[in-house]
């Protein structure tokens, strides 16, 4: 570009970003050195996107260019094999948003919140840094390939790189990377709307309201997307607004109010329904409404932030960093990294990068924009998440996000605890946050997204509406979330179905036929029994469920990112191109040691709060004695949490099994690929006479 | 003082263009291409063929972005 430049502009260029680089080093400078002064948000922001232009500029676009060698002149299989719908090339900007909707989730707004235990400091810097060297390279490394290749998925790219074993492999770490985020998500969701009837009359209230946009936009006003959005966008503002009647009136209330095992029942049960029925009655109309939703509160969320400027009330670091926090357990290397997950770096993201996107893009020159790029922005959404978790006083954050095991019940004991961990909280402030949103409760309130929708009412509502519009932005955040986990947790059922039925239908041939409702309802069933365990074992976890399933959800993806990232690796090298490697070997080796460090101590930590094992064994020999332990509260419950800590530590020892075998496959694959003399890797032939460009 | 009618045009055009943008990316990012470029590209490349009416094509994209094939996963994190 650079090139047709001429002298003064390529003067005022270098200026430009000098400028950038020298903003974003004071900004750093402030986030990073003031001690004892709250910080304004506005600091964060501006490094982060400091950060994110000098990454993409000079990180991005040389891994793409010279790393990758992106190739102007080939054809990309959106004009290869145009179809009109699949295959389509696609303006960047336009595709840009769809590939930013498509992998913004709730990983990135839950993580940061969690990690937000250790202070801001940690967890921004992993996030920033994770982004550009790990993240963002992974998705825009696995776009081209898959770009390269027809736009085939990420299973098949392994399959024809590595052979079949370690594609049967990736296979199996991908089903247990859908269980678990299943699992984990509606987790979330759960622990959001315990006793809380204004958040689970507002969300159950999406069912009726999607199904009456189903049927509006399937016989009245067939493909009339907009219309249909805005009717579910009124409908929905109208049952937030009224879920404030319905919690304050008690004979209502009362037909809302659930305790978490109920909800958890409820949600596996809707689970199974919503993936049995035809997709345009219930999953459609309500994934249109989540992802508008979605992508419109990150927008208001992140002019809120920059309009209002807030302090950030949690320390840079906290005392925490040890590695004896209550949110979660586990020193900062690795758990940290695990836990941040999907806002530095997500495996998840490699299956949507070679996904849809790649059949749609027009110029493989566009790759770092839609898959770098893409990455980026999901980076400063999380930032946005640990911008929200830390604006809110620390001790209401440790009070929402430590389990009644730790601070008991009652908010006088809470504030006691919490107190004495060196964050000063009075029992008042506690009850405060909670009158203010509309909430009997906040205490315990695990799981990321309460803690992160009281951060985006204290933001949203100091220029939005004021105090009196808290409890409606607290509860428009918990059900902006719920809606777009429960439209991942119906998809998720159907795609996991499909895997369930692809791995059984190697045995039972017949099992694989999709239009038999005889397999579906057996596909659906033991899908959701398969995440159900999970989600009903986390809800009734006397630690909480999010300590417990959140590092294991932070390991598998890991885990999937650092397959991702290996066989990235294993593609360079059969591409000839072992010299720029390291970009992708660096953020994989990390990968890998992350993931396996974690995993082997899930498991075998002596640490009864980290290791699985060791933790079984107490309550064994417990058992043995005769004796209770706490939390459990019968023989019963006993016998429960040891029969899961094996499950969980079986779990953790088969991802350290997958990702170790992948090393493998790709150490032997890379030496075969260096002892040939030519280029080896799987790509689709060069097709240069669709644009007759040479490559010279 | 600037012509009032050509601001009115110039407003109205930019209008125009960013409503035409915003809704074609909100379409993609719900899985619907342009029907527009499909009609197009079927006119061109296989004019002997049916097309699909914009409801058929709705339907379809509908279907396809939910069936559960290989490589189709969206939103998680």
């Amino acid at each position: 570009m650079s090139n047709n430049l001429n002298g003064t502009s390529a003067w005022n260029m270098k200026l430009l970003w000098t400028l950038i680089a020298i903003l974003g080093a004071v900004a750093f400078g402030i986030v990073a050195l003031n001690r004892g002064e709250a910080v304004n948000a506005a600091w964060l922001v501006v490094a982060a996107v400091c950060v994110y232009f000098i990454g993409y500029r000079f990180y991005g676009l040389f891994v793409a260019n010279r790393a990758l060698g992106v190739d102007a002149a080939r054809a990309t299989p959106a004009y290869r094999h145009n179809d009109g719908l699949d295959y389509v090339p696609t303006n960047q900007y336009v595709l840009f948003g769809h590939h930013f909707a498509a992998i913004a989730g709730a990983g990135p707004l839950v993580g940061p919140v969690l990690a937000a235990q250790m202070g801001y400091l940690p967890g921004t810097l992993w996030i920033l840094v994770g982004a550009v060297f790990a993240g963002a390279v992974q998705d825009m490394t696995v776009l081209f390939l898959s770009t390269r290749r027809d736009g085939r998925s990420l299973g098949d790219i392994v399959r024809a790189e590595m052979g079949p074993v370690a594609g049967t492999i990736a296979g199996v770490g991908i089903l247990l990377i859908c269980v678990i985020v299943l699992a984990v998500l509606a987790l979330v969701v759960v622990k959001a709307l315990i006793g809380s009837p204004w958040g689970t009359f507002a969300v159950f209230c999406t069912i009726p309201i999607a199904l009456l946009m189903g049927i509006y936009n399937q016989f009245i006003r067939p493909g009339r997307i907009g219309e249909m959005s805005l009717l579910g966008c009124i409908l929905l503002l109208a049952a937030l607004v009224y879920g404030r009647t319905v919690s304050e009136t008690p004979a209502l209330a009362a037909y809302f109010d659930f305790k978490g095992e109920t909800l958890a029942l409820i949600i596996i049960g809707y689970g199974f329904v919503a993936s049995v029925l035809p997709v345009w009655l219930l999953l459609a109309p309500r994934d249109y409404l989540s992802t508008f939703l979605k992508i419109g509160t990150i927008t208001l969320l992140a002019i809120g932030i920059i309009i209002v400027r807030p302090d950030l009330q949690m320390p840079a670091v906290t005392k925490f960093i040890d590695g004896t926090g209550p949110v979660w357990a586990g020193s900062m290397f690795p758990f940290l990294f695990i836990t941040i997950a999907c806002g530095a770096v997500s495996g998840w993201h490699s299956l949507i990068a070679s996904g849809t996107t790649p059949k749609m893009i027009e110029n493989e020159r566009q790759i770092a924009f839609i898959g770098y790029g893409g990455m980026l922005m999901e980076s400063f959404v999380a930032i946005m998440a640990m911008i929200g978790a830390s604006v809110i006083h620390p001790g209401v954050y440790f009070a929402m996000n430590s389990s009644a095991g730790l601070i008991g019940t009652t908010t006088e004991h809470a504030a006691q605890v919490i107190s004495s961990w060196g964050f000063v909280v009075t029992p008042s402030d506690i009850a405060q946050v909670a009158k203010d949103v509309g909430e009997t409760t906040i205490m315990s309130r695990t799981g990321g997204a309460p803690t992160l929708a009281v951060g985006m009412a204290t933001i949203l509502s100091s220029f939005l509406g004021g105090q009196t519009m808290a409890g409606i932005w607290y509860h428009f955040a918990i059900l902006f979330e719920a809606l777009f986990i429960l439209t991942t947790v119906d998809a998720g059922t159907r795609v996991l179905r499909f895997m369930i039925q692809d791995l059984v239908g190697n045995v039972v041939p017949a099992f694989r036929e999709t239009k038999s409702w005889t397999n579906n309802l057996i596909g659906s069933a033991l899908s959701v029994l398969l995440w159900g365990y999970f989600l009903y074992v986390g809800v009734i976890d006397p630690l909480g469920g999010i300590w417990t399933l959140w590092p294991l959800f932070g390991t598998a993806n890991q885990m999937l990112a650092a397959i991702a990232l290996t066989l990235c690796t294993v593609v360079l090298f059969k591409m000839k191109r072992e010299r720029f490697a390291l970009v992708t070997i660096a953020p994989a080796s990390w990968l890998v040691l992350c993931t396996t460090t974690a995993g082997l101590e899930k498991v075998f930590s002596p640490d009864t709060n980290i290791g699985f094992i060791s933790h079984a064994l107490k309550y064994g020999e417990a058992i043995a004695a005769g004796q209770l332990l706490a939390p459990a509260k019968s023989a019963a419950e006993m016998t429960r949490i040891v029969v899961n800590d094996y499950i969980d530590a079986t779990l953790a020892g088969v991802f350290v099994l997958v990702v170790v075998a992948t090393v493998i496959y790709a150490l032997i694959d890379i030496w075969k690929a260096l002892a040939s003399p030519r280029a080896t890797a799987v790509e689709i032939e060069f097709a240069g006479a669709a644009t007759g460009a040479s490559n010279a | 003082m600037p012509n009032l009618q050509d601001l009115f045009d110039q407003s109205a055009r930019v209008a125009g263009a960013a409503r035409y943008w915003t809704t074609r990316t909100a379409r993609l990012m719900i899985g619907v291409p342009d029907y527009e470029t499909y009609v197009a590209h079927r006119r061109a490349n296989h004019p002997d063929q049916p097309i699909m009416t914009y409801v058929e094509f709705f339907r379809e994209r509908q279907q396809a972005r939910y069936a559960t094939t290989k490589g189709r996963f969206r939103g998680c994190c």
